[in-house]
C-alpha cells in the first residue's frame, strides 16, 4: 500500500515538473521580445537592454530555466504588468472566487445528477430515461458562454429574478475575508442578508458552470445503477424481502457511488479550465477572468501563472482519485 | 482454362459487392433505427451543405464580406432578415451561413492535423514498445498534464490572438487523445494471432503496421474524430468568444457572440441566433459519433 502511495505522488510529482518545462518552454516560443514588454511600450533600446539584463533574459536558455524553477519554488510567478502586482498576490487573491464557484457547481452537479440518473436507471428505457439521455447530451455540446448569456437574458433581463453578473452589489460594502469564499464567509460572520446576495450572484454561473459536469454525472451514474440492480446481491436482497427503496438507495446507490465520486475528481480540473469562459460571461472576479484579460493584454505572466494552478489541481485531483481507487480496491494497488 | 479462371475472380467480387453491400445495409438500418443517430446525421448534413453552398444561398451576398448600413442596423427578426441585423446592419442569417464554412473548416482541420499527427505516434508507442514507447508517452502526458483549454489559451497568448494562431494552438493540444487511444489500440493488436502470423511469412514492419495495425484500430479513431470535430469547433468558438480567436470583421460565430453581447438584451437575436448554430453543430457531430460507435465498434458500448 505504502509503495502504490509513493509511486503515485512520484508520478504526480513528475507530472508537475512536466508542466514547469512545458510553461518555460511556451513562454520561450513567444514570438515577442519579454526585455522589451517588461521595459513597457515607451522603452528605448538602453532601458531594453537594461531590463534585459534585470531579468535575466541575456543569460543562457539552461540558467534561465533553473531561475525559473528557483522562482516557482519560491512561489514567485512574476509581475503582471496589467496590475503592476506580482503575480502571485494576484493569483492569491483572485483563487478563491474561483473556488467558490466550483464548489458550489460540483455540488449542483451531485445534487441533480445523483438522484436523475438514479430515476433513469429505474425507468430504463422508459420516457424519464430518454429525457435524461437528451439532457445528458446536451448538457455536452452546449456552449457554456451561450447558455451563460441565454440564463442572462431570461432570469436577469427579463423575469428580473437574479443579477446579471458580479459577485456581490457594487454598492455591498466587502467582508474582511476569513476564508475568501464569500457564502461561507458570510455565515460564519452571521451576515445572512450578504449570504442570501452572494447566493443569488453566485446562482448563473455555478449553473453554467455544472452543466456539463452534471451530465457526466447523470450518464455515469445511471449505467452504474443499470449494473448494480442486475446484480445477484440485489437479487438475494429482494427474495430476503429488503424494502424497495431500501434496496434501491442502500445497496444499489453503495456500489455505484465509486465510480460517481471517480468523475468528481477527474471532472475538478476540467471545471476550473472552464471558468475562463464562465467567468468571462459573468464578470466573475476569478482567476479565469484574469487569465483571460491578461492574455488579451498580451500580459503573459499572468496567464502562466493560472495555468499552473489549473495544472496542479488537475494534477491533485487526479492523484487524489487514483488514491481513493487505491484504498476502496484493494486489486488496483498492484498495477 | 482462362475462362474459369475469369468466373472465379468474377465471382469473388460479386460476393465482396454483396458481402459489402449487406454491411452497408446493416449500417444504414443501424442509423436508421436510432433517432438520436439519425437526428446527428441530419444536422451534421445540414451544416455540410450550408458550408458548401453557403455563399450561393445566403440572402444578402453583399453583406457577407460586411458593409456599412446604419439604416438597417440591429433590426428585429421579420421576414426580410429571419434572424435580425446587427451593429453595422448585416444581415444575421447571411452572416451565420457563411459562418458556418469557416467552423467546419477550423473543426475538421484541427481534428484532421491532431489525428495526423497522432495516430501514428500512438501506433508506433504500441506496437514498438519498450524505450520508444516510453519517450513517447511520457512527452504525451506532458501536454495531458493540464486541460486544454486552458493550454490553448496560454498558447495563443505566446503565439498572438488570432484563428490561425487559435488553429495551432488547439491542435497542440488535441493530438495527445489520439497518441493514447491509438496506442491502447495497437497494444491490443499486436498480440492477435493475426499479427504473429503476417510476421511468420515474412510481412514488412511498415507493411504490418499499414495493412493490420492501422485497418483494425480505425474505428475507435473513426468515432473519436466525429466527436472532436464538434468539440473542436466549440473550441475555436470558445476562443472567438473571449477574444483570442477569429477577430470581430470575420464571420466566425464565437466572434460574433463577443461582439452580441454588448447590446444585450435589447438586441438578443444577435447572440442567440450564433449560439444555436454552435450547438446545434456541437450537437449533431456528437450524436453522429455515438451513431458511428454502435456501428462501428459494438464492443466498446457506451459507458
Amino acid at each position: 500500500m505504502l509503495t502504490y502511495i509513493l509511486r503515485r505522488i512520484g508520478l504526480a510529482g513528475l507530472m508537475l515538473f512536466g508542466l514547469v518545462c512545458l510553461t518555460f518552454v511556451i513562454a520561450n516560443i513567444a514570438p515577442s521580445d519579454p526585455a522589451a514588454l517588461a521595459a513597457g511600450p515607451d522603452a528605448g533600446r538602453s532601458q531594453i537592454e537594461q531590463a534585459r539584463r534585470e531579468y535575466g533574459l541575456d543569460r543562457p536558455l539552461h540558467e534561465q530555466f533553473l531561475r525559473y524553477v528557483s522562482d516557482l519554488a519560491r512561489l514567485e510567478f512574476g509581475r503582471s504588468i496589467a496590475t503592476g502586482r506580482p503575480v502571485g498576490a494576484d493569483l492569491a487573491r483572485y483563487f478563491p472566487a474561483t473556488l467558490e464557484l466550483c464548489i458550489v457547481a460540483m455540488i449542483i452537479g451531485l445534487v441533480l445528477g445523483v438522484p436523475l440518473g438514479m430515476l433513469s436507471a429505474l425507468h430504463k428505457d422508459g420516457p424519464i430515461d430518454h429525457f435524461t439521455r437528451i439532457f445528458a447530451v446536451t448538457g455536452v455540446a452546449l456552449p457554456p458562454f451561450w447558455f451563460g448569456l441565454l440564463l442572462q437574458l431570461a432570469f436577469a433581463a427579463w423575469l428580473g429574478w437574479l443579477p446579471t453578473s458580479g459577485r456581490l452589489s457594487v454598492f455591498t460594502e466587502p467582508l474582511e475575508p476569513i476564508t475568501g469564499l464569500l457564502l461561507v464567509d458570510s455565515l460564519l460572520r452571521g451576515n445572512g442578508g450578504m449570504f442570501l446576495e452572494a447566493a443569488s450572484y453566485i446562482a448563473l454561473p455555478a449553473l453554467v458552470l455544472s452543466f456539463p459536469c452534471l451530465a457526466q454525472i447523470l450518464r455515469v451514474n445511471r449505467s452504474e445503477m443499470v449494473e448494480a440492480l442486475r446484480a445477484d446481491y440485489i437479487v438475494a436482497a429482494r427474495a430476503h424481502g429488503v424494502r424497495p427503496w431500501r434496496l434501491v438507495v442502500v445497496h444499489a446507490l453503495k456500489n455505484a457511488m465509486l465510480p460517481t465520486l471517480a468523475i468528481i475528481g477527474l471532472r475538478w480540473g476540467w471545471m476550473i479550465s472552464s471558468t475562463v469562459l464562465v467567468e468571462t460571461v459573468f464578470d466573475w472576479p476569478g482567476t479565469g477572468l484574469y487569465a483571460v484579460s491578461s492574455a488579451i493584454a498580451g500580459d503573459f505572466k499572468p496567464v502562466m501563472g493560472v495555468t499552473l494552478i489549473v495544472g496542479l489541481n488537475f494534477m491533485i485531483a487526479n492523484l487524489l482519485v487514483d488514491l481513493l481507487y487505491g484504498v476502496l480496491d484493494p486489486r488496483l494497488r498492484s498495477a | 482454362m482462362a475462362v474459369t479462371v475469369e468466373t472465379e475472380a468474377g465471382r469473388q467480387a460479386k460476393a465482396r459487392r454483396r458481402a459489402g453491400n449487406r454491411r452497408w445495409r446493416l449500417a444504414a438500418w443501424l442509423i436508421g433505427r436510432s433517432f438520436a443517430s439519425m437526428l446527428g446525421l441530419g444536422l451534421v448534413v445540414a451544416i455540410v451543405g450550408l458550408a458548401l453552398l453557403g455563399p450561393w444561398i445566403v440572402p444578402y451576398p453583399e453583406h457577407v464580406i460586411g458593409q456599412v448600413n446604419l439604416a438597417d442596423k440591429l433590426k428585429p427578426p421579420s421576414m426580410a432578415n429571419w434572424f435580425g441585423t446587427d451593429e453595422v446592419g448585416n444581415d444575421i442569417l447571411t452572416r451565420i451561413i457563411v459562418g458556418a464554412r469557416l467552423s467546419l473548416l477550423v473543426g475538421v482541420g484541427i481534428t484532421l492535423a491532431a489525428a495526423a499527427i497522432g495516430v501514428p505516434l500512438g501506433i508506433l508507442a504500441g506496437t514498438a514498445g519498450g524505450r520508444t514507447r516510453e519517450a513517447i508517452m511520457r512527452f504525451t502526458d506532458l501536454f495531458l498534464s493540464v486541460p486544454g483549454l486552458v493550454l490553448a489559451i496560454a498558447l495563443v497568448a505566446a503565439l498572438g490572438p488570432g484563428i490561425g494562431n487559435a488553429m495551432v494552438a488547439l491542435i497542440l493540444v488535441w493530438w495527445p487523445g489520439y497518441v493514447r487511444l491509438a496506442e491502447s489500440k495497437a497494444l491490443a493488436i499486436r498480440e492477435e494471432p493475426y499479427i504473429e502470423a503476417a510476421r511468420v511469412v515474412g510481412a514488412s514492419r511498415l507493411r504490418i503496421l499499414w495493412r493490420h495495425v492501422l485497418p483494425n484500430s480505425i474505428s475507435p479513431i473513426i468515432v473519436k474524430m466525429s466527436m472532436d470535430i464538434g468539440q473542436a469547433i466549440l473550441a475555436v468558438a470558445s476562443l472567438g468568444f473571449i477574444g483570442l480567436g477569429a477577430k470581430p470583421p470575420t464571420p466566425e460565430w464565437g466572434a460574433m457572440i463577443s461582439i452580441a453581447r454588448g447590446y444585450l438584451p435589447d438586441y438578443w437575436w444577435y447572440a442567440v441566433f450564433p449560439g444555436l448554430f454552435i450547438y446545434l453543430s456541437v450537437l449533431g457531430f456528437n450524436l453522429l459519433g455515438d451513431g458511428l460507435r454502435d456501428i462501428l465498434d459494438p464492443r466498446s458500448h457506451r459507458t
